[in-house]
C-alpha cells in the first residue's frame, strides 16, 4: 500500500510538471521553443523525411516565426494532428500554433474559439483520379465512390458540389491522410478529394504518379492560413507579420542569398523592413533585425514555395494564385511601416 | 462497574462516535464532490465563453451537409444532424445485432468443439480461441480491412463466381428479390407466426402438466414459420422477379451490397467475441454434473431430451450472465468502426463534433446511447436471474 | 509357477500410436468424417500459407518485394526500428531496449510466489524509477528524450503497466466504497463504477482529447499521452474495483468480526485482515485485466498517438511498402499474442496454485 501511495505522489508530480502558463509569446520565450501543430503526413507541407526533419511549406512559415521570436529557425517542437484533433490541440494550449493546411471558413474563425492569421497559401479542392477510369470532367462522377477525409471542409464541400449537379455520391471516410491514400491507391475509391496541393502532394508518392491525373473543376475555395488561440493578439500579429514578411521580401526583390546587400539599399521601404531604420521589430515586440533574420536563414515566400512545392518539385505545382498580386496571383503584403 | 461503562458511553467524543462520524465522512465526500465539480463546470465555461465556443444542443438541428457511406434509412446531406447522428445510431445497432447472432452460433460451436474427444477439431478450438482472445481487436478489425481492399479486385474485374453475386473492393454485391408489396406482408406473417407459437407452447406446456399428453411444438413451430410466409407468398402471386446488380459506370446497381467495411467490422467483432463466448459455452456445459445426464438416461429419456430439458436449462443458467456482458461487449466493440472508416455511431457524432466544435455535447451523446445499451442489458439481466434463480422447494 | 503365468496384451489397436489414433481421431463414424474435413482444410490452408511465409518470402532489409508472390518480410527488417520505438532518437535505443530487459527480468521473477516479499516490491519501485530515468533521460548525461518521442511498444507498456498499477490502488479505494455502509460514498462509488464499465474506452480517449482540455483553467494544459494515461488508469480502475469487489465479497464474515473483536478499526482492520486476503484472490482476474488493458491500449491509435499499431501504420504509409499490410499486421500480432499468452498461461497456473492452497 505505501508503494502504491508513493507512486501517486509520483503520477501528481509528473502530471504538474506537465503543466503550463499562460501568455502564449512569455509562455513561449519562457519554455525556448514554439509548440506547432502540422499535418504530419502531408508531402510538401508538413512531413517528416526519414531522419526525421520536418520540411514542407506550412513547416517552412512555422519556421519564420520561430526565427521572429527566437532568431533560430530549430527552436519548434511539432506536433503532428489529424483533422479532427486540429482545433482541440489549440483551444487546449497544447500547441502555441497550427500551420496544418487548415482552411479559413466564418464558422471556424467564430465558433472555434481559434483566430485564422494570413494565408500562406491559396488553395481550392479538387479531384484525384486513376487514369484507367477514362474520366475527364468532375461532371461525370455520378454514382462514384468518393475517399474524403471526415470533419473537412472538404467533406462539405463534395457533398454540396455533388448536390447541386444533381449526382450521387458514396463516400468512405478515413482519418488519416496517409490511410486514406492508401484506401485510394489499392482502388477502395474511384476519386479522391482534398485540396488541390494535397492531391498533388497525394499523387507525388502514388506507385506509380502517371496512372493518377488531377481534374479541372476546383469546387471551393480553400485559403489555408495558420491559427492561433482566439484573444491573444499580441501573438496573432507575430505570426501574421511572421508570414507577410516573406511575402514582402519577395515583393522588395530581397532573397536570402542578397539580403546582406540589400542592407545597404537606399529605398526606404527596404531599410525599414530590414530594420536598418528601426522600428517595426519593436511594435511587435521583436529584435529589431527580425525580417532580416527570416530572409536570412529562410528565404522570401518564393524561394519557400520553389523549393517545397514549386515546379522543380516532385509535387510540380505552378505559383498560380500564389503569385503576388504584382504576377497576377493574390499574395500582397500590406506594407511593414 | 456498569455505571461506569455507561459513563462512558454517554461521554464519548463527538469525534469518536462512529455514527457522527460516518455523518461527516459523507459531508465532506460530498463537499469534495461538489468543489470538484463546480471547478471543472466553471472552468468549462469560462473556457467557453473565452473562445466563443458554441453551447447546447441547437446544432441538432441544423443541416448536417455531409454524406455518409451506408446507411438503412433514407438519406442525405440535406438533413439534420438529428437524422445523421440517427443514422449513425441505427448502424450501430445492425452490426451489433448481426454480430451477436452469428457470434452466438460461432462461438456455441467452439465451445462444443473444445470438448469434443476428437483431439484434431479439440485442438484447432483451443487454438483459435488463444489466438483470437490475445491480438487486440483493434489490431484484428485493421488487418480485415487492408486485407479486403488490398486483395479484392477492382468492381471492372469483379469475381463473379455465378450469376448474381460479385466480390470486389467495394464489397459483395448480390441480387435480391425485386421489391414487391407482397414481401411486406410476408414479414407480417411472420411476426404473426411468432406470437402463435408463444402461445402455443404455453398451451401444450400447461396440457402436459395437466394430461400429461406431450405435444409436437418443435415440428409445428417450425412448419408455421416457414408455412406461413409461404402461403402469404403464394396468395400475392408468388413473384419472383429479381434485381441483379449491373455494373453501371462506377459502381454496382441494383442489388444489395455488403461493404469492406461493414464486413471487416463484422468478421473482426465476430471473430474477436465468438473466442470468448465459446470459454463462455465451454465452462457452462461443463457446469452441468454428469450424473445429471446419466440419470435422465437411466429415467428414459431420450438424447434430444435429455439435452432440452436436463442440460440445456441448467447449462444456460450458467451461460447467459456471461453471454450478455459479452454481447454487450461486442456492441461497446463497435465503437472501433471509426477506425475503419465504417459509420457508426461513434465515426458520426466524431464528425459532428468537429464540424460544430462542440465536444462536450458530442461526447455526451456518445456516452449516453452506450450507457442505455448497457443499462437495458442489466435490467434484462436482474429479470432473468430473477427468473431463473432455483426455486427451492 | 509364476513362468505359467500368460500376460495377455492388449490387442495392438488399443495401444500405442494406432491406439491413441483410434481413441482420439477416428472414434466413431461421425468423429472419423468430422477428422478427415478438418485435416483437409488445415491441409489446403497451413500449406500455401507456409510456401508464402517461409520459402517465396524476401527477408533482407530494403529488398524488391513487388517481384514476390511470397511475405515480404523485408517491410519488418528494413523499419523494425521505427515500429517498435517510433520517434524514439535511434542512435540511443540501447536506453529503451534495457528497459524493457528490466521490466521483463521483474515480471519474469514475480512469476515466483515464494519471493513475493516487501524487498520485491522495492525492487520494482526502483526498477520502475530506473527505467523512468533511462526512458527520459535529462539527467546523468543522459540526453533528455521528450515524452511526446515515446512511441511504439515504449507506449503502449507505459500506458498499460503504469496505467494498471496507477488504477490499482484507485480500484481498491473505488471497491471499499462500493461496499461501505456510508449511502453518499456509495452512492458516488456506484455510480462512477458502472458509469465507466457502461461506455466504450474510445469514448473516454474522445474525452480525454477533445473534451478534457476544457475542464482545465485557462492556460494549463496536460499532454496528450497523460491525458489518454488519465484516461485509461480512469476505465481501468473501475474494472478492478469490480474486481476487488468479488474478493471483497468471497471473504468470510468471521473474519470481520474476528477482526472487530480485536478492536481494531476500519482502516485496521482492511489493511491488515481483508486486503491481503481479498487481493489474493483476485491476483489471477488482475492479470486478465492487465491483459484487456495491454490489448486496449492500441485504441489509442484513434486519438492520434504513435503505439505500436500506429508507427506499423505510418511504416505501410510510406508508398515503397504500400500493399503489405498483412506482414505488419501477422508481425504485430505476433508481438501482441505472445505478450498475452504468457500472461494468461500465468494467470490459469496461478489460479490452480491458489485453488489447491485454499
Amino acid at each position: 500500500m505505501k508503494l502504491l501511495k508513493v507512486l501517486a505522489v509520483c503520477i501528481t508530480v509528473l502530471a504538474m510538471a506537465a503543466l503550463t502558463m499562460a501568455g502564449t509569446l512569455e509562455d513561449v520565450k519562457a519554455k525556448g521553443f514554439i509548440q506547432t501543430g502540422v499535418n504530419g503526413s502531408l508531402f510538401g507541407f508538413g512531413k517528416a523525411d526519414n531522419k526525421g526533419v520536418w520540411k514542407g511549406l506550412d513547416v517552412e512559415c512555422a519556421r519564420a516565426v520561430s526565427v521572429a521570436v527566437f532568431g533560430d529557425p530549430d527552436k519548434l517542437k511539432f506536433t503532428p494532428l489529424t483533422a479532427k484533433t486540429r482545433f482541440t490541440a489549440l483551444q487546449s494550449g497544447e500547441i502555441d500554433m497550427l500551420f496544418r493546411n487548415c482552411t479559413q471558413t466564418l464558422s471556424r474563425d467564430t465558433a472555434l474559439g481559434l483566430d485564422f492569421g494570413v494565408v500562406n497559401y491559396y488553395d481550392g479542392q479538387g479531384f484525384l483520379i486513376s487514369k484507367k477510369l477514362g474520366v475527364k470532367s468532375a461532371t461525370e462522377l455520378d454514382g462514384a465512390t468518393v475517399c474524403v477525409l471526415p470533419g473537412t471542409t472538404t467533406e462539405q464541400n463534395v457533398a454540396d458540389y455533388f448536390r447541386t449537379n444533381g449526382m450521387k455520391m458514396n463516400p468512405v471516410v478515413i482519418e488519416n491522410t496517409a490511410e486514406l491514400a492508401k484506401a485510394f491507391f489499392a482502388g477502395r475509391c474511384d476519386c479522391l478529394t482534398s485540396d488541390a496541393s494535397q492531391l498533388a502532394g497525394t499523387r507525388a508518392v502514388a506507385p506509380n504518379p502517371g496512372d493518377y491525373m488531377i481534374l479541372p473543376e476546383i469546387i471551393s475555395e480553400e485559403p489555408l492560413a495558420p491559427a492561433v488561440r482566439h484573444g491573444d493578439n499580441k501573438w496573432k500579429d507575430i505570426v501574421n507579420y511572421s508570414v507577410l514578411a516573406l511575402i514582402n521580401a519577395e515583393y522588395l526583390g530581397i532573397t536570402s542569398k542578397n539580403v546582406d546587400q540589400m542592407l545597404k539599399s537606399d529605398n526606404p521601404k527596404i531599410k525599414r523592413f530590414l530594420g536598418v531604420t528601426p522600428g517595426i521589430g519593436k511594435a511587435l515586440g521583436l529584435d529589431e533585425k527580425f525580417a532580416y533574420n527570416i530572409v536570412k536563414l529562410i528565404g522570401n515566400y518564393g524561394e519557400v514555395f520553389e523549393r517545397n512545392v514549386g515546379v522543380n518539385t516532385a509535387l510540380g505545382i505552378e505559383r498560380g494564385l500564389n503569385a503576388l498580386w504584382t504576377e497576377g496571383g493574390l499574395m500582397y503584403s500590406p506594407p511593414f511601416k | 462497574m456498569s455505571k461506569a461503562i455507561n459513563n462512558n458511553t454517554e461521554n464519548i467524543s463527538f469525534w469518536y462516535d462512529p455514527d457522527k462520524r460516518s455523518v461527516m465522512y459523507q459531508i465532506g465526500a460530498a463537499c469534495l464532490f461538489v468543489f470538484v465539480a463546480w471547478y471543472l463546470v466553471s472552468n468549462t465555461m469560462t473556457n467557453l465563453e473565452k473562445q466563443s465556443i458554441a453551447t447546447g444542443f441547437g446544432f441538432l438541428n441544423t443541416e448536417a451537409a455531409f454524406e455518409i457511406g451506408e446507411s438503412i434509412i433514407e438519406y442525405s446531406a440535406a438533413d439534420r444532424y438529428m437524422r445523421a447522428l440517427w443514422v449513425g445510431f441505427l448502424n450501430t445497432l445492425l452490426v451489433s445485432f448481426i454480430g451477436i447472432i452469428l457470434t452466438v452460433i460461432l462461438g456455441t460451436f467452439l465451445g462444443i468443439a473444445r470438448l469434443s474427444k476428437n483431439w484434431l477439431i479439440n485442438k484447432c478450438a483451443a487454438v483459435y480461441i488463444e489466438l483470437f482472445q490475445d491480438i487486440p481487436i483493434l489490431l484484428q478489425l485493421f488487418f480485415w480491412y487492408a486485407f479486403f481492399y488490398e486483395t479484392l479486385p477492382s468492381p471492372r474485374d469483379a469475381v463473379n463466381p455465378f450469376s448474381g453475386l460479385f466480390l470486389c473492393n467495394r464489397g459483395l454485391i448480390f441480387g435480391i428479390p425485386q421489391s414487391h408489396p407482397v414481401y411486406k406482408y410476408m414479414a407480417i406473417a411472420l411476426i404473426f407466426a411468432v406470437i402463435i407459437i408463444f402461445f402455443m407452447k404455453k398451451w401444450a406446456k400447461k396440457r402436459q402438466d395437466l394430461t400429461g399428453k406431450t405435444f409436437p411444438v418443435f415440428y409445428t413451430s417450425i412448419t408455421l414459420i416457414i408455412g406461413l410466409p409461404f402461403v402469404c407468398w403464394l396468395i400475392g402471386g408468388a413473384p419472383t422477379e429479381m434485381s441483379i446488380p449491373v455494373l453501371k459506370g462506377f459502381n454496382f446497381k441494383g442489388g444489395m451490397s455488403i461493404s469492406p467495411e461493414f464486413a471487416a467490422l463484422l468478421l473482426g467483432l465476430v471473430l474477436y467475441t465468438a473466442a470468448f463466448v465459446a470459454e463462455v459455452v465451454r465452462a457452462g456445459i461443463q457446469s452441468v454434473n454428469r450424473g445429471q445426464t446419466e440419470a435422465a438416461k437411466a429415467v428414459g429419456l431420450k438424447s434430444g431430451q435429455v439435452l432440452n430439458l436436463i442440460i440445456l436449462p441448467q447449462a444456460l443458467r450458467v451461460i447467459i450472465p456471461p453471454l450478455t456482458s459479452q454481447m454487450l461487449n461486442l456492441t461497446k466493440n463497435s465503437s472501433l468502426a471509426v477506425a475503419i472508416g465504417y459509420p457508426d455511431f461513434v465515426s458520426v457524432a466524431g464528425t459532428a463534433i468537429n464540424q460544430t466544435g462542440q465536444a462536450i455535447e458530442g461526447v455526451m451523446l456518445i456516452m449516453v446511447v452506450y450507457l442505455i445499451f448497457s443499462l437495458s442489458t442489466s435490467v434484462f439481466m436482474n429479470w432473468y436471474n430473477k427468473k431463473m434463480a432455483i426455486v427451492e422447494r | 509357477m509364476e513362468t505359467n503365468i500368460e500376460i495377455v496384451k492388449p490387442p495392438i489397436t488399443n495401444v500405442g500410436v494406432i491406439g491413441w489414433i483410434r481413441e482420439n481421431l477416428f472414434s466413431s463414424p461421425l468423429n472419423t468424417v468430422l477428422t478427415i474435413i478438418i485435416a483437409s482444410i488445415l491441409w489446403f490452408s497451413v500449406i500455401p500459407f507456409l510456401q508464402w511465409a517461409l520459402i517465396d518470402s524476401y527477408w533482407l532489409p530494403d529488398s524488391n518485394c513487388k517481384e514476390t508472390n511470397g511475405a515480404c518480410w523485408s517491410i519488418i527488417t528494413s523499419n523494425y526500428k521505427v515500429i517498435l520505438f517510433g520517434f524514439y532518437p535511434q542512435n540511443i535505443l540501447w536506453r529503451p531496449i534495457t528497459a524493457i530487459i528490466m521490466l521483463v527480468s521483474l515480471l519474469i521473477i514475480s512469476r515466483n510466489r515464494n519471493w513475493w516479499n516487501a524487498y520485491l516490491g522495492y525492487s520494482w519501485l526502483a526498477g520502475l524509477i530506473i527505467m523512468g530515468v533511462l526512458l527520459k533521460g535529462g539527467i546523468l548525461g543522459l540526453e533528455a528524450v521528450d515524452i511526446e518521442k515515446w512511441g511504439g511498444i515504449i507506449l503502449t507498456l507505459l500506458l498499460s503497466v503504469f496505467g494498471l498499477t496507477a488504477a490499482y490502488p484507485l480500484g481498491i479505494l473505488l471497491a471499499l466504497g462500493r461496499q461501505s455502509e456510508m449511502p453518499v460514498i456509495k452512492t458516488f462509488c456506484v455510480f462512477y463504477i458502472e458509469l465507466i464499465r457502461g461506455v466504450p474506452l474510445i469514448s473516454l480517449l474522445f474525452m480525454s482529447s477533445v473534451v478534457f482540455p476544457l475542464f482545465l483553467p485557462e492556460g494549463m494544459s496536460i499532454n496528450a499521452i497523460l491525458r489518454a494515461q488519465v484516461a485509461i488508469i480512469m476505465f481501468t480502475a473501475a474494472y478492478i474495483a469490480e474486481v476487488v469487489r468479488g474478493g471483497l465479497q468471497g471473504m468470510n464474515k468471521g473474519q470481520f468480526e474476528a477482526a472487530d473483536s480485536l478492536g481494531l478499526n476500519y482502516t485496521q482492520t482492511m489493511r491488515l485482515i481483508i486486503l491481503p486476503q481479498a487481493l489474493k484472490i483476485v491476483i489471477p482476474p488482475s492479470v486478465s485485466i492487465l491483459i484487456s488493458a495491454f490489448k486496449d491500449t492500441s485504441l489509442v491509435v484513434i486519438i492520434g498517438l504513435y503505439d505500436l499499431l500506429k508507427t506499423t501504420q505510418s511504416t505501410l504509409s510510406d508508398p515503397k511498402w504500400m500493399g503489405f499490410s498483412a506482414e505488419a499486421y501477422i508481425f504485430i500480432a505476433l508481438i501482441y499474442f505472445i505478450c498475452c499468452f504468457f500472461m494468461s498461461n500465468y494467470s490459469r497456473k496461478l489460479e490452480k496454485e491458489l485453488d489447491t492452497g485454499l
